[in-house]
């Protein structure tokens, strides 16, 4: 009888008739639920991940960092400056309206007004539609990350949030007060939304006409509530409460990992961790020998493994593995004898005093960070004042750089190794919005040529080889003082399928989440 | 009476000024509301713009006429994160937060009373020694670590309770109530029983001793030699005297439990104003937190006022009845 069934079972799976799983029913806990409902409002991890639900982009990133396509069927460069994208003909909306090449126009016009999105497209000029099912997005210089600005394209249903309601535009995007799109929702996304109590749960259900009929997941109803307290969503996947948890604290892993019928997944993360050097309030910084002997003085190595109990990577640059940029012999260089060596030859053998903030809960185990940096700074004379801060008074500071070494984590919007260069260590320019968040005011001309041209470089390898150049003469300079790169986790019933669903970016596709 | 309702109201009216102008100038120093609201990679000009059209720009005077202008005709602003006027979505949580005051208050009253005055009566009983000893170290051990113990015991190991939210409610009359379903009522025991615990120890102890004055005063002695069984005694006589303060304490111990259900609320993610405040402080979202602070404010300035004049009313009732005992 056994043999039978496996057999039947192959036989089934050979003619792709597989037993489609019962359907299911799951709650899933995060530390917060999306502010609104408008994928336009705000870039955000929780809005995104809300996209995801509720609506497809043109293409999506794999596991590794590569695409899929999603409503997008095909894509092709024309030239330097045009792209094209073939779309799907089987679509549909959450309102029954199919999708066309007007609506993926109309929203990259809504993308354009976006203050959180427009930075991100615009390297481009317009988006146009060929014909019903064509779209070819146009630059005004070569620009090589289309595909990735793609990822942030999620068609809204135009004529859904076309028109008016109680006289104001159906499609503005507001901040602050209530609009239209904040609470109603058309997308082509897996999932609808049956009910949202803001700050207690969404209820998400399955999308009757999804066009992805491949896709292997069998969620009905996915309840998904906020629980902001590291202890308590615990507490509430052991006690069997919730099906799902993200984020899981480094010091839970073992719990979690223990516990019967329950699994621990997680995946390395791209969001870097590092220190400024700030050399316009703190003469000593300008001195490269200063700066790197701050940089061998840390132990990343004993902050990954004390502090954050192994969940993280080292990090010597900018730039993860995965990332064109990443370098793979620059790693972290702890070495106190050489960090002691170059303080002497710099002058500064009897240490000197160094401001420090970081906020206190913003990052995983910050506080914590900023102190262990401050007592293994002081192994080499540097004496530091650390204040740690909520970071709604962090930002402030920082915006000022009101220390000498401020923290600051990075996650690429476009998981490219350029973006971290733009804000982090181009030379600051209030012109062009570059260097932004540079608060070592580090400058160095080479450095902005080199992202300058990889940002106007649509040879894969020649872009990559340019990045690679960057990271190496941020690692020579001692630009700033890189720690690791955040892993992340999630907490999940057995029954539950999260590795194929969940990357590096959080934005688990839960439309594919297979539950046995 | 009247003239002391007059006084009161205008001692009132300062007090809530003076909040209002406290709760209004703390803003500034909260954070950068911006920050919450925009994506990291948006850049500075981006968020002037957004400064602007939310008036943060304007000077000190300027905002808080404009603020004081909207509140007393009942405004207080909209929420940044709920995109609701404050005052409305306070109103809203607010059902959960009494709710849960409502659900601990019973245990207090339930527990304290007859343990109080058990150990009154037996002073030496192995028991009381029991009870003083336990509510002790209740009163030493902080709300949070109560809630995350009961919390591992009931929900992780045993099971038998859920750990977060308030689970299926009712709607009566608008009202969202988990005192009628059965889910409701599970979800209500632990984050109860926690806040409970802060003020039990005290009001055990305030039990005690208010019924160990009564016990050796005059009339429970003349009536314990009249004859009277001596559970008439206790608890026709004793224990309807020491009732009087547990009301005044009571009273001003409500206000702060509304303070305390902050942290109750957060670790059990209960859906209360306590939790939504501390939330508000997280996201900068400033016209939530005055309004929640001139709420509170207003809170404690009420039961005070309606305590006062309790205590007025009952007053001379307990002196008319201390005579004819």
């Amino acid at each position: 009888m056994k043999f039978l069934k496996s057999k039947l079972t192959i036989a089934l799976l050979a003619t792709g008739l597989s037993f489609s799983a019962a359907a299911a029913d799951i709650t899933v806990a995060y530390d917060s639920d999306p502010v609104t409902l408008d994928p336009h409002e705000q870039l955000s991890g929780g809005v995104l991940q809300m996209s995801h639900m509720l609506f497809d982009p043109l293409v999506r990133f794999t596991k590794d960092f590569d695409f899929e396509a999603r409503i997008a069927e095909k894509w092709e460069r024309v030239n330097e400056t045009t792209f094209r994208f073939t779309l799907r003909k089987d679509v549909k909306f959450h309102s029954g309206n199919a999708l066309t090449a007007d609506d993926v126009v109309w929203t990259f016009e809504r993308l354009k007004t976006s203050g959180d999105f427009k930075g991100i497209f615009a390297p481009y000029s317009e988006l146009k539609k060929v014909d019903d099912y064509t779209v070819e997005i146009i630059s005004s210089e070569p620009y090589p990350l289309v595909l990735q600005t793609a990822t942030y394209i999620f068609p809204m249903d135009s004529k859904f949030y076309s028109g008016e309601m109680d006289g104001k535009d159906k499609s503005s995007i507001v901040k602050h007060g209530n609009s239209f799109a904040s609470t109603n929702v058309s997308g082509t996304g897996p999932f609808v939304v049956t009910s949202r109590e803001q700050g207690v749960k969404v209820v998400y259900e399955r999308f009757a006409d999804y066009w992805d009929t491949n896709s292997p997941g069998n969620v009905d109803k996915l309840t998904l509530v906020p629980i902001k307290e590291n202890a308590t969503r615990l507490a509430a996947l052991l006690s069997g409460g919730v099906d799902l948890i993200n984020p899981v604290a480094p010091n839970d892993h073992k719990r979690v990992k223990s516990t019967k019928g329950i699994e621990l997944t997680t995946v390395s993360g791209t969001r870097l961790i590092s220190f400024h050097m700030n050399q316009n309030s703190n003469e000593a910084l300008r001195d490269v020998r200063v700066r790197q002997a701050i940089v061998h003085a840390i132990n990343n190595d004993g902050i990954v493994k004390r502090i954050m109990k192994g969940f993280a990577t080292t990090a010597g640059q900018q730039s993860p593995e995965g990332y064109v940029g990443h370098v793979e012999s620059l790693v972290p260089r702890y070495d106190l004898k050489k960090a002691k060596q170059l303080m002497k030859e710099a002058g500064y053998e009897k240490g000197f005093n160094l401001s420090m903030m970081a906020p206190n809960n913003r990052y995983v185990n910050d506080a914590q960070i900023a102190q262990a940096t401050a007592s293994m700074l002081s192994k080499i004379g540097i004496k530091v004042d650390l204040k740690t801060m909520p970071k709604a008074q962090y930002w402030p500071e920082f915006d000022k750089c009101s220390a000498d070494m401020m923290m600051i984590g990075w996650h690429s919007d476009t998981e490219d190794s350029a973006n971290f260069s733009e804000f982090l260590t181009m030379t600051r320019d209030a012109e062009t919005g570059k260097g932004a968040y540079n608060c070592g005011y580090y400058a160095n001309p080479k450095v902005d040529q080199l992202v300058n041209q990889a940002n106007a470089e649509t040879d894969p390898a020649k872009r990559s080889e340019m990045l690679k150049e960057v990271e190496k003469i941020l690692y020579n300079e001692a630009a700033f003082v890189p720690l690791h790169w955040q892993d992340l986790a999630w907490g999940a019933k057995s029954n539950l399928q999260v590795d194929p669903i969940v990357n590096a970016l959080n934005f688990p596709y839960f439309g594919d989440l297979v539950v046995k | 009476m009247f003239t002391f309702l007059v006084k009161r109201l205008f001692q009132a009216l300062i007090v809530m000024f003076v909040i209002s102008l406290v709760a209004f100038a703390i803003q500034d120093n909260l954070g950068d509301p911006l920050r919450e609201m925009v994506g990291q990679s948006v850049s500075e000009e981006e968020r002037q713009v957004l400064r602007d059209e939310l008036g943060l720009n304007d000077p000190y005077l300027t905002k808080y006429t404009r603020f004081i202008t909207n509140a007393v005709q009942g405004d207080l602003g909209d929420s940044y994160f709920f995109k609701r006027p404050a005052a409305e979505v306070i109103l809203d949580k607010l059902q959960a937060t009494l709710e849960l005051v409502f659900g601990a208050a019973i245990i207090i009253v339930v527990v304290s009373i007859p343990l109080g005055v058990y150990s009154a009566i037996h002073p030496k009983n192995i028991l009381t020694k029991v009870i003083m000893a336990f509510s002790s170290i209740g009163i030493s051990v902080p709300v949070f670590l109560t809630a995350i113990i009961l919390m591992y015991i009931f929900s992780i190991e045993l099971g038998w309770l859920p750990s977060y939210g308030r689970g299926e409610t009712v709607n009566i009359l608008g009202w969202h109530s988990g005192f009628f379903t059965k889910d409701g009522l599970l979800h209500l025991v632990l984050p109860c029983v926690s806040l409970a615990s802060i003020m039990l120890p005290l009001f055990i102890r305030l039990v005690r001793s208010e019924m160990l004055e009564a016990l050796s005063s005059e009339y429970v002695k003349f009536a314990t030699a009249k004859g009277l069984a001596m559970n008439k005694v206790y608890y026709q006589h004793a224990l309807k005297n020491t009732m009087l303060p547990l009301l005044t304490v009571g009273g001003v111990q409500i206000g702060t439990m509304v303070a305390y259900t902050i942290l109750t609320e957060t670790v059990f993610q209960w859906p209360g104003t306590g939790f939504l405040f501390l939330e508000a402080i997280n996201r900068v979202d400033t016209p939530l937190i005055t309004a929640y602070v001139i709420f509170v404010g207003l809170i404690f300035v009420v039961t005070n006022t309606i305590v006062d004049l309790l205590y007025g009313v009952i007053n001379p009732t307990v002196n008319i009845t201390g005579k004819g005992a």
